[in-house]
């Protein structure tokens, strides 16, 4: 009885996360068959069934260089995420096992940064870009995206640290590890399914910024939220090309999260349960 | 000579193109004759090897909010920006804009069509040089609307109109008398209803700034424009904006459409099912003026931040030259011309053949007057929208209203009281009245 219980809760379990996933994952999927159709099919209806034509990665291709955006986003999501973790590594370690009255008060402002809209503060950061020189550079927008993910980084982080025994680093201490030493050869380490998951996500999370990458860059930055951007037409048909040009934009970063997914899950489930 | 003398003097030589070649970033929108220019750009290479371009392609609504973004903080980001008949009277009293001085000898201003010349001026300089211009009219169906018995206009009324779009109408075959533009926003349905709204005698303020919406002209504009759409429109017209109208037209869903006068080509190119059977006629009126078409050219400007006015205003001078017309029909056809910007195209044979829809969009594009947009007197300029700097907010916020009073949501007179509210709240906190 108990048995059948527990295999009927497995197939309910099963189905509803298989539906679940779809659910989440039918908006990509339905962009990678519209851009198998035509402008015309893909304007026409819902089908799941497109004419399998390449015409609008033809005209994607030819319209555009597909090559320098997706260069610039591997630079600006890889390079914001090293900068973010140089700086989150020590911050989560002082408020893990330094922590102060205020540290936790701290966490939340930090984290009420991202609940401010970020139009609100279009006009100040465009004029200090201006003013240092940053807008359309590689450097700005490594720092830009840099900073509007670390909140999140270091708040990974610290509940990351905050799982590991204080004592573990107290007895490197005791054999008299220097703070770097403690930090690089114990804390990071032991840390490593955390600080690997912060980074997948973080890098994930860089490459689909979209708001910033649209309006402080303009041609040398500019990733590849700006070349799907580019596509959409006042007066014109062009959900095939949108959906193709978003294609080839998503691809790095699906493959990416497909390979590195079993560690990404142990990351993020780090501490779960106990 | 050796071979390391060879090697000096071609490094020095390219250190002396590099030291002396400049770039331009020319910012644009996404449609298929900027796209066109920038496949051509190598003849304007060839002819000014001292300049490079650099092209930035956004989607309308970023690109408006970005170069506005860059202009009012002087960013510098870009040279040459593509913007539209509503904010170049707004920047050039701004005096963010460059007056157009030096566009060459041989440019001919003079043939810029002359409505087009006057909504891209201000006192007396151009501020923005056309790129290609539009209007609005009625295409529709010569079939259907024989199959009606009816014979279209060249200059309908809004009855005319109605009482055809009666007739087409037919659901069993999926066709809907008339498509018009229902999807919320200041460039989309607000474009249309208030070019319309011109027609029946409306205006947005009287010559005081204060609002109009509680005019009977503007209840009689809208009370037509839903009981219209609800009769013989699209299911779901108030998400319907240029595009969804297009396939519409183009699948044969629609017995007429009134929009922009560059969705000819389209509904008569290799795309659309309907090619051979679609007629043109100026956008209806009532009779008392004034009729429901509108005016815009996507235009090339020069921000005043550039550092590089000179290599943008010969860009300027190129792209929108008589010589690039013939370029573009050269390589791809009179077909395929940017419209609605010189009057010696529509005097073109060749052009005149290629485009059966020419006379109908200068004719269209001559009956708009951005300057006397109204039947009745109005202290603002344009004719689908009010040139003042708070009318995108408000355009589309009234825009909204509309777009529910046509899904329903509200009734018309709500719709109209709530934008009377609105227009009163964003006039009295800019200042036009107490």
């Amino acid at each position: 009885m108990a048995r059948a219980v527990t295999t009927r809760h497995k197939t309910i379990a099963t189905a509803a996360a298989w539906i679940v996933a779809l659910l989440i994952f039918f908006p990509i999927l339905y962009t990678i068959i519209t851009s198998f159709k035509s402008e015309q099919e893909a304007i026409q209806g819902f089908s799941l069934f497109p004419s399998g034509t390449l015409e609008s990665y033809a005209e994607v291709q030819s319209q555009y260089n597909y090559f320098r955006p997706f260069l610039n986003s591997v630079i600006l999501s890889v390079g914001s995420t090293v900068l973010a973790l140089v700086v989150a590594i020590p911050a989560a370690w002082a408020m893990a096992f330094s922590p102060t009255r205020r540290t936790k008060d701290i966490l939340m402002w930090m984290l009420s940064t991202k609940m401010m809209p970020a139009v609100a503060v279009l006009f100040p950061i465009y004029l200090i870009f201006r003013d240092f020189g940053l807008l359309d550079s590689r450097i700005g927008m490594t720092i830009m995206l840099m900073l509007i993910n670390l909140p999140i980084v270091v708040w990974m982080l610290y509940t990351y640290f905050r799982e590991i025994p204080g004592e573990i680093l107290e007895a490197a201490r005791m054999d008299g590890a220097s703070l770097w030493n403690e930090i690089v050869y114990v804390l990071t380490p032991m840390a490593i399914p955390g600080i690997a998951s912060t980074l997948l996500l973080n890098i994930i999370l860089a490459w689909n910024e979209a708001f910033w990458t649209i309006r402080l860059t303009t041609t040398n930055a500019a990733p590849l939220t700006a070349f799907i951007s580019s596509f959409s037409s006042p007066q014109g048909l062009f959900w095939a090309k949108l959906s193709a040009a978003s294609t080839l934009a998503i691809a790095p970063i699906l493959i990416m999260g497909w390979f590195s997914q079993k560690q990404l899950v142990r990351g993020l489930t780090f501490g779960a349960v106990k | 000579m050796t071979i390391r003398t060879l090697i000096l003097g071609a490094t020095a030589s390219l250190l002396a193109f590099a030291a002396h070649a400049e770039t331009i970033t020319i910012a644009t929108v996404n449609n298929g004759d900027m796209i066109r220019m920038q496949k051509l750009t190598d003849d304007f290479t060839q002819k000014n090897p001292d300049i490079q371009l650099n092209w930035v392609t956004l989607e309308e609504n970023v690109l408006r909010e970005r170069v506005t973004t860059d202009i009012a903080t002087k960013g510098g980001q870009y040279d040459v920006m593509t913007i539209g008949t509503y904010e170049v009277p707004i920047w050039a009293k701004q005096n963010w804009l460059l007056p157009l001085e030096n566009l060459g000898a041989d440019y001919d201003a003079d043939d810029i069509i002359p409505a087009i010349r006057n909504g891209l001026s201000a006192d007396g300089k151009l501020y923005a040089a056309p790129f290609y211009g539009e209007s609005s009219f009625v295409m529709y169906r010569k079939d259907l609307m024989e199959k009606a018995g009816l014979q279209m206009p060249d200059a309908p009324t809004w009855d005319f109109i109605r009482q055809a779009a009666d007739k087409m109408t037919d659901r069993a075959a999926g066709v809907n008398g008339v498509c018009l533009r229902g999807k919320a926003g200041w460039g989309e349905n607000m474009a249309f209803l208030t070019a319309m709204s011109n027609s029946f005698g409306a205006r947005w303020f009287d010559e005081e700034w204060k609002p109009q919406f509680d005019q009977p002209e503007w209840k009689n504009t809208l009370q037509f424009y839903v009981d219209l759409m609800k009769a013989d429109g699209p299911d779901g017209a108030s998400s319907n904006g240029f595009n969804e109208n297009l396939a519409l037209f183009q699948q044969g869903k629609c017995g007429m459409w009134i929009d922009a006068t560059v969705a000819a080509s389209f509904v008569t190119g290799a795309d659309s099912t309907v090619a051979d059977k679609v007629g043109f006629a100026l956008a209806p009126d009532t009779g008392l003026g004034k009729r429901g078409n509108w005016l815009w050219a996507w235009s090339l400007a020069i921000p005043a931040g550039t550092q590089k006015a000179a290599a943008a205003e010969k860009f300027v001078s190129w792209a929108t030259s008589k010589d690039y017309l013939k370029l573009v029909a050269d390589k791809e056809g009179w077909a395929n011309v940017p419209p609605g910007t010189r009057t010696s195209l529509y005097e073109n044979p060749e052009y005149q053949k290629a485009a059966p829809f020419a006379k109908m969009t200068l004719d269209s594009i001559n009956a708009a007057d951005p300057t006397h947009p109204t039947v009745k007197p109005v202290p603002y300029t344009g004719v689908q929208f009010v040139a003042i700097p708070e009318f995108q907010g408000l355009g589309t916020t009234v825009g909204q209203l509309f777009s529910a009073a046509l899904a329903g949501q509200m009734s018309v007179d709500e719709a109209l009281k709530q934008a009377q509210d609105a227009a009163t709240a964003t006039m009295q906190e800019g200042g036009y009245i107490q």
